[in-house]
């Protein structure tokens, strides 16, 4: 029975919110980290609340760096006893992700490499004017903390058009998420059975037994995730352009986009409609996941092999997949570029947690094979053509008949601006944390 | 009948073809390796990545036989010809070429070696192998192994470092038609099959 009362709502559910903004926090003394602590968590929102009236318009989840729980006293053996990759951190791990060249830690931005970033608050609001009003209060608040300072912050809204979730290339967002079993929420069609508690919160039951080898004590970490925090800088203008190269009329750049994501920019999956866009397809959630590779599209001619949701979730051509799922949560950042506006140079994109059991096993591999392993399927020279690290040097692969297309030195689209690793604990857990003594 | 063998200089050369960024599959290739078993250490989930060679990939798992142990090692060498005729597809996710299992003694005492090759990076799918080897049965014949964990149903970490622990590193590995996938050989004797079965509807 998943403990609802103490889980953090984050990975449960979503608030009603259309804007929130990350502040990245440093303590610079153990007791202003508790007192921060002590003061925010009747502000946490648990998994229980968010169904309920006590659902308010203001939203907090607040997760810690490994560094950051020893800045709030955890003792040694504690801290030893959490997982080789969290305590690396995640600019640590690039070469493991494949973060390297343009995406590599040296360029980050927000003093998220440094090991003074300690913590993370996640202000939920409504709108952008509830936003303000939380980041006042938050800061007031804050001057009350004696050595708790904002290392960085970045302000995240919705874009338009608001009917449906979009990124800002445009495709439709949030489509496909794994179902936690215990949770009472049904998979819709074609998303694969319930995934046990145990993938993404810690003491739990995973789909290979009973927990094992977790973080102690087991007040602190049970009810506990991990959440790779992702700030992915989307250059809209080279998308488009690229787009415009590569289609002569606009049917064509909207198969090019279709063929790079694996589905057409209305969410419509292409193994489903792979000549037309189908939007009533798209926006229809018991349709727009109903679908596999291994029979219905084993080459590619629909979905290319190499495409970014037959990469981040290749269904049936894959193994293990319950042991590979994760919850993405996140938004966009930066303002809009309206269609037809030259390329603005204000950095826009994604900025996405994902929430998982074992970094290592779930978000590590999706990084390392998934996004960034040329020969994923055997491709030799690919990476995901959205999301994986591209210097100009990997190719796309489009299967046709009679002959396939091949994009040579495909543009990079994304790059990754800054990134961390945080354990986001349960309300049990932020309990014990504020009232720790130095040293544990 | 012995076959005639043809001078190799004679013999008709296929056009060179790189299907990949360092595959030339019509030029044999030897590769000296170093003693870590890499050229530059380059960073995996769980520690150094071991390069692609001529061979593909591959490892060589090497572990001492606790003792009164052979017969149950051997016996399961019976289990997985069964498993794979049973189910042809079910060593599939390992993307094997060959595997070569192999009891020696020389005078230190019965030893196992687990060689495989494949087309994978191991360290990229060792979950996946190791839920393999749990539902396949092979573990069976690791808790014959002197150093296989004994909490290995619940602590995958202490199986990979078996693994890693016990991974002799090659020094020298050939291709005579190197880098070349189990996939990439299978789609060309299928299209073979195929032509020679065009061929003969043709007759």
């Amino acid at each position: 029975m998943l403990e609802f009362d103490d889980i953090q709502h984050f990975l449960i559910a979503r608030p009603p919110a259309l804007a929130a903004r990350y502040e990245f926090l440093t303590f610079r003394q153990p007791v202003g980290g508790r007192t921060w602590l002590t003061g925010i968590i009747d502000k946490v929102g648990t998994a229980k609340a968010i169904g309920s009236s006590e659902l308010d318009s203001r939203w907090v989840a607040v997760a810690f760096t490994w560094s950051g729980l020893r800045a709030l006293g955890v003792a040694e053996a504690s801290l030893a006893s959490f997982p080789e990759e969290f305590r690396q951190g995640m600019a640590a791990r690039a070469e493991v992700l494949g973060t390297t060249g343009a995406n590599d830690p040296d360029h980050w931005v927000g003093g998220l490499t440094s090991p003074h970033l300690h913590a993370i608050a996640i202000l939920f609001a409504r709108d952008v004017a509830e936003r303000e009003r939380c980041r006042q209060e938050h800061e007031r608040y804050l001057s009350q903390c004696e050595g708790v300072e904002v290392l960085s912050a970045l302000d995240l809204e919705a874009i338009p058009p608001f009917d449906s979730v979009r990124e800002h290339f445009g495709y439709r967002d949030r489509l496909s998420q794994p179902v936690i079993d215990g949770t009472g929420v049904k998979p819709t069609p074609g998303s694969g059975p319930p995934i046990k508690a145990g993938e993404f919160f810690l003491g739990y039951p995973d789909e290979d037994g009973p927990p094992a080898g977790m973080p102690q004590p087991e007040i602190l970490s049970h009810n506990g995730s991990y959440l790779a925090y992702l700030r992915l800088e989307e250059h809209v203008g080279a998308f488009r352009e690229f787009l415009r190269q590569h289609g002569e009329n606009r049917e064509e750049q909207e198969l090019i986009a279709a063929k790079l994501m694996g589905r057409w920019r209305s969410g419509a999956p292409l193994v489903l409609a792979p000549e037309n866009d189908d939007p009533h397809l798209g926006a229809d959630p018991q349709r727009a996941n109903d679908f596999s590779y291994a029979n219905m599209d084993p080459h590619g001619y629909a979905c290319p092999l190499g495409a970014h949701i037959r990469r981040m979730n290749p269904r049936d051509t894959a193994v293990n997949m319950q042991r590979r799922k994760m919850i993405r949560r996140g938004g966009t950042y930066g303002p809009a570029l309206p269609e037809g506006e030259p390329e603005d140079g204000r950095e826009r994109g994604i900025a996405a947690f994902i929430g998982c059991a074992s970094l290592v096993r779930q978000f590590e591999f999706a990084m390392n094979v998934w996004a960034n392993d040329p020969n994923f399927h055997e491709l030799g020279n690919e990476r995901d053509p959205i999301f994986g690290t591209q210097d100009g040097t990997f190719d796309m692969t489009i299967p046709k008949r009679p002959v396939r297309r091949k994009i040579k030195g495909l543009t990079a689209f994304t790059t990754l601006r800054g990134g961390a690793y945080f354990f986001l604990p349960g309300i049990r857990a932020l309990r014990y944390l504020a009232t720790l003594t130095n040293g544990g | 009948m012995a076959t005639q063998v043809m001078p190799k200089r004679d013999l008709p050369q296929p056009p060179t073809v790189a299907s990949s960024r360092e595959n030339d599959w019509t030029k044999p290739v030897a590769m000296a390796i170093p003693k870590e078993g890499y050229f530059e250490l380059e960073q995996g989930r769980y520690g150094p990545i071991f390069p692609k060679t001529p061979a593909c990939y591959g490892f060589s798992v090497v572990a001492k036989v606790k003792a009164g142990r052979e017969q149950a090692i051997r016996d399961y060498g019976t289990k997985i010809e069964e498993a794979v005729k049973g189910n042809p597809s079910v060593l599939a996710p390992l993307k094997l070429h060959y595997l070569r299992w192999v009891l020696f003694d020389v005078g230190s005492g019965l030893h196992f070696m687990y060689q495989g090759i494949f087309d994978t990076d191991f360290d990229k799918y060792l979950e996946d192998a190791v839920a393999l080897f749990v539902k396949t049965g092979i573990t069976t014949v690791f808790v014959n192994l002197e150093g296989w964990p004994e909490d290995w149903k619940t602590n995958l970490q202490a199986v990979i470092n078996f693994f890693r622990e016990h991974q002799c590193s090659s020094f020298l590995e050939y291709g005579e038609y190197p880098y070349v996938s189990a996939d990439e050989i299978k789609k060309a004797l299928k299209l073979k099959a195929s032509f020679s079965g065009m061929l003969d509807l043709m007759q």
